[in-house]
């Protein structure tokens, strides 16, 4: 099985759904030269200036010309540089792209992807480190794809291209270099499935994008302490794995939910608020959410930290809610 | 010398503007019906008539082809019917009924008819210019001859869409056709008063799109200039149509309009657009008795279109979750 990176896997799925479907294109500020991270980098040679478009720094015709073009029967890949910058075209993508189909009564669709890039990345303070997916999984019509892995980055981003509703493809800028087997089949994944990180029967962790990572090494130093955490990486936040996420829990009684973004409001509350409705009686501990605090994102790393849920934070939630059920 | 008795030689198409007439008949009679069933409470919510300006629709629409693409506003039904939508599903939609063109689910101002290419009317303005600039883009894409005719108003002017979406359609050369119907106001201020500059025409010719303009209350006139546009725009680059006008009813079929003096709305419907058709036609030897009965005709069949929507019965409420999204379908997964 090849290994590629995060970057690389998801120019493969864009270039692979290019050959694939000459209604598939791309644009955005700088991808003739190769995106503001190089994931469009090659691209512009092989497929040409009109369908990988440089586009002028105008976020909201980026996202309203992709828009009209989905409605007109073309599928854009729309790169908005970073999710922050996306909050210009909130208009185009809330009120006309994911409204479009219903208000106009199933005349049309609006098969769009817009790359959204999320997350904390080296001192790029308030305006360049954001997760906002929650926000978009608010919104009716929109899909929300987090993906965490080379392979799930291949996969979904076709998918994403694939699906007749508009997507929101929020890959994280941290993970660009994160290297993983990425399978040979080039067929596209799907849309709504949870991925089991790893097994254990102790408590369910649930998380996304990158903190999946951080998540996932907390599990390994907890298993050193005799303590099985199952994690379950979402992939898609809508549709999310519901079933998945409330199978997982019922056989562990416990759910921690770890998630990047600030924590009030986040989509964590969503999964928690869902698993006490649905498994109030089946529960060993109060569910628990790690999150941002509700300041922004800053420059200086000691107070960007503040920000972070890191490996350590995890193990010791997870430890407070196995004991109190000792 | 003819004689001074002899009627003077027109060389109108009297073909073209009669059909016209009847089509500015056609969407005046629908408005003054929509604007009656808002006072029966038939009209659920807001509509924006476009009392005055119908010759902008007419005279720009009758210049496209089936498959030609027009994007609306929220003052949209004048646009619509030009393009071809009908009267029967418009009403219907306004009145939130079964068989609308949106199934009820739009209203007046979501108001769309895909199958003659009209791609939406819009409740935010200035935003179908962005996606209009994307379906002439997709056009140029897919090596299509089409044209995409973007309407919107004088106070959309002021609002970013305009600026990125022109920019955008020069940029790329697409083949648009943006028409500013000035009407003279922004909802309920006079556009002048929030406006820096010169107006629209000079704004697009600064951002490199030849603009010209146009009385918007002459026919013929828009015939003639969108004519003249439309052959540039398609396969060409994208071209800025004024249109000045004059809404005469207020911002909403609610809008009693009292910022303006009477006297000034008095003067304006001295420039009824469907007068000033009816007195070309009449000058060009159509009898007046003809011109009547076509408006007659037209008021008719927008008062049974009235009756009959409102004969229909609600949508089906199953389809209040239909048509969200085929991923993440709310009729599939309960949440």
């Amino acid at each position: 099985m090849p290994r590629l990176s995060y970057l690389e896997a998801g120019k493969l799925a864009l270039a692979e759904e290019m050959r694939r479907d000459p209604l598939v294109w791309a644009v955005g500020e700088d991808l003739g030269r190769g995106g503001v991270f190089g994931q469009y980098r090659g691209l512009a040679e092989e497929f040409g200036p009109a369908r990988i478009s440089d586009a002028p720094i105008s976020e909201s015709c980026i996202m309203g010309a992709a828009v009209g073009a989905a409605m007109m029967g073309t599928r854009p890949v729309v790169e908005m540089r970073f999710s922050d910058f996306a909050l210009c075209a909130v208009d185009e993508l809330v009120n006309q792209a994911a409204k479009a189909r219903y208000m106009f009564g199933g005349q049309s669709h609006v098969p769009l992807v817009v790359r959204e890039p999320i997350g904390i990345w080296r001192s790029s303070a308030a305006q360049h480190s954001q997760s906002l997916e929650a926000w978009y999984a608010h919104i009716p019509g929109l899909v929300v794809v987090v993906p965490s892995t080379p392979a799930d980055n291949r996969a979904l981003l076709k998918a994403a291209i694939r699906c007749d509703d508009p997507v929101v493809y929020m890959e994280h800028k941290n993970l660009w270099a994160l290297e993983g087997e990425v399978p040979e089949a080039a067929e596209p994944g799907e849309l709504g499935k949870a991925r089991v990180v790893r097994a254990g029967g102790d408590v369910t962790i649930v998380s996304w994008s990158a903190a999946v990572h951080t998540c996932a090494a907390a599990a390994e130093s907890l298993a050193g302490a005799g303590i099985e955490a199952e994690v379950l990486d979402l992939r898609t936040l809508w549709p999310w794995d519901r079933e998945a996420v409330l199978a997982s829990v019922e056989r562990s009684g416990r759910l921690l939910v770890v998630q990047e973004a600030v924590s009030v409001a986040g989509f964590g509350a969503e999964i928690a608020a869902s698993v006490a409705e649905a498994l109030h009686g089946a529960l060993k501990a109060p569910v628990r959410r790690l999150g941002a605090p509700r300041i922004p994102i800053s420059y200086a790393p000691p107070l960007e930290d503040k920000v972070r849920v890191t490996e350590a934070m995890v193990v010791e939630a997870v430890r407070s809610m196995t004991a109190a059920a000792a | 010398m003819p004689p001074a008795d002899t009627p003077p030689v027109s060389n109108l198409d009297v073909e073209r503007y009669r059909a016209g007439f009847r089509q500015m008949c056609r969407i005046r009679a629908f408005e003054e019906q929509a604007i009656a069933a808002a006072q029966e409470k038939l009209v659920l919510g807001a509509i924006h008539p476009s009392i005055g300006q119908e010759a902008v629709a007419v005279g720009v629409c009758g210049n496209l082809r089936k498959s030609d693409i027009i994007l609306s506003t929220h003052r949209g039904h004048g646009h619509t019917m030009a393009k071809g939508a009908e009267a029967l599903p418009m009403m219907r939609e306004l009145f939130g009924r079964d068989g609308g063109y949106c199934q009820g689910k739009g209203g007046s101002m979501h108001i769309a008819d895909f199958s003659v290419g009209m791609l939406g009317a819009n409740g935010v303005v200035g935003a179908n210019i962005n996606i209009a600039a994307g379906a002439a883009h997709a056009i140029r894409l897919k090596g299509e001859d089409g044209v995409v005719v973007c309407f919107f108003g004088d106070g959309a002017i002021n609002r970013g869409p305009f600026l990125e979406g022109l920019n955008w359609a020069g940029v790329f050369q697409l083949p648009i056709l943006f028409v500013c119907e000035d009407n003279g106001f922004a909802a309920t201020t006079r556009t002048s008063a929030m406006t820096s500059g010169a107006g629209p025409a000079a704004r697009a010719e600064a951002i490199g799109i030849p603009a010209s303009t146009v009385e918007g209350n002459d026919l013929q006139a828009v015939d003639e200039a969108a004519r003249e546009l439309v052959d540039l725009v398609r396969g060409g680059g994208p071209r800025f149509l004024v249109a000045r006008t004059y809404r005469l009813t207020g911002h909403t079929s609610s809008d009693a309009a009292g910022y303006r003096p009477q006297a000034e709305v008095q003067e304006r419907w001295l420039n009824d657009p469907i007068e000033n058709c009816r007195k070309l036609l009449e000058a060009a030897g159509v009898p007046a008795a003809e011109l009547a009965a076509i408006r007659e005709a037209a008021e008719a069949e927008m008062r049974a279109a009235k009756d009959e929507a409102a004969a229909t019965g609600w949508p089906a409420v199953e389809l209040a979750y239909a048509d969200v999204q085929d991923v993440g379908d709310p009729r599939t997964r309960a949440f």
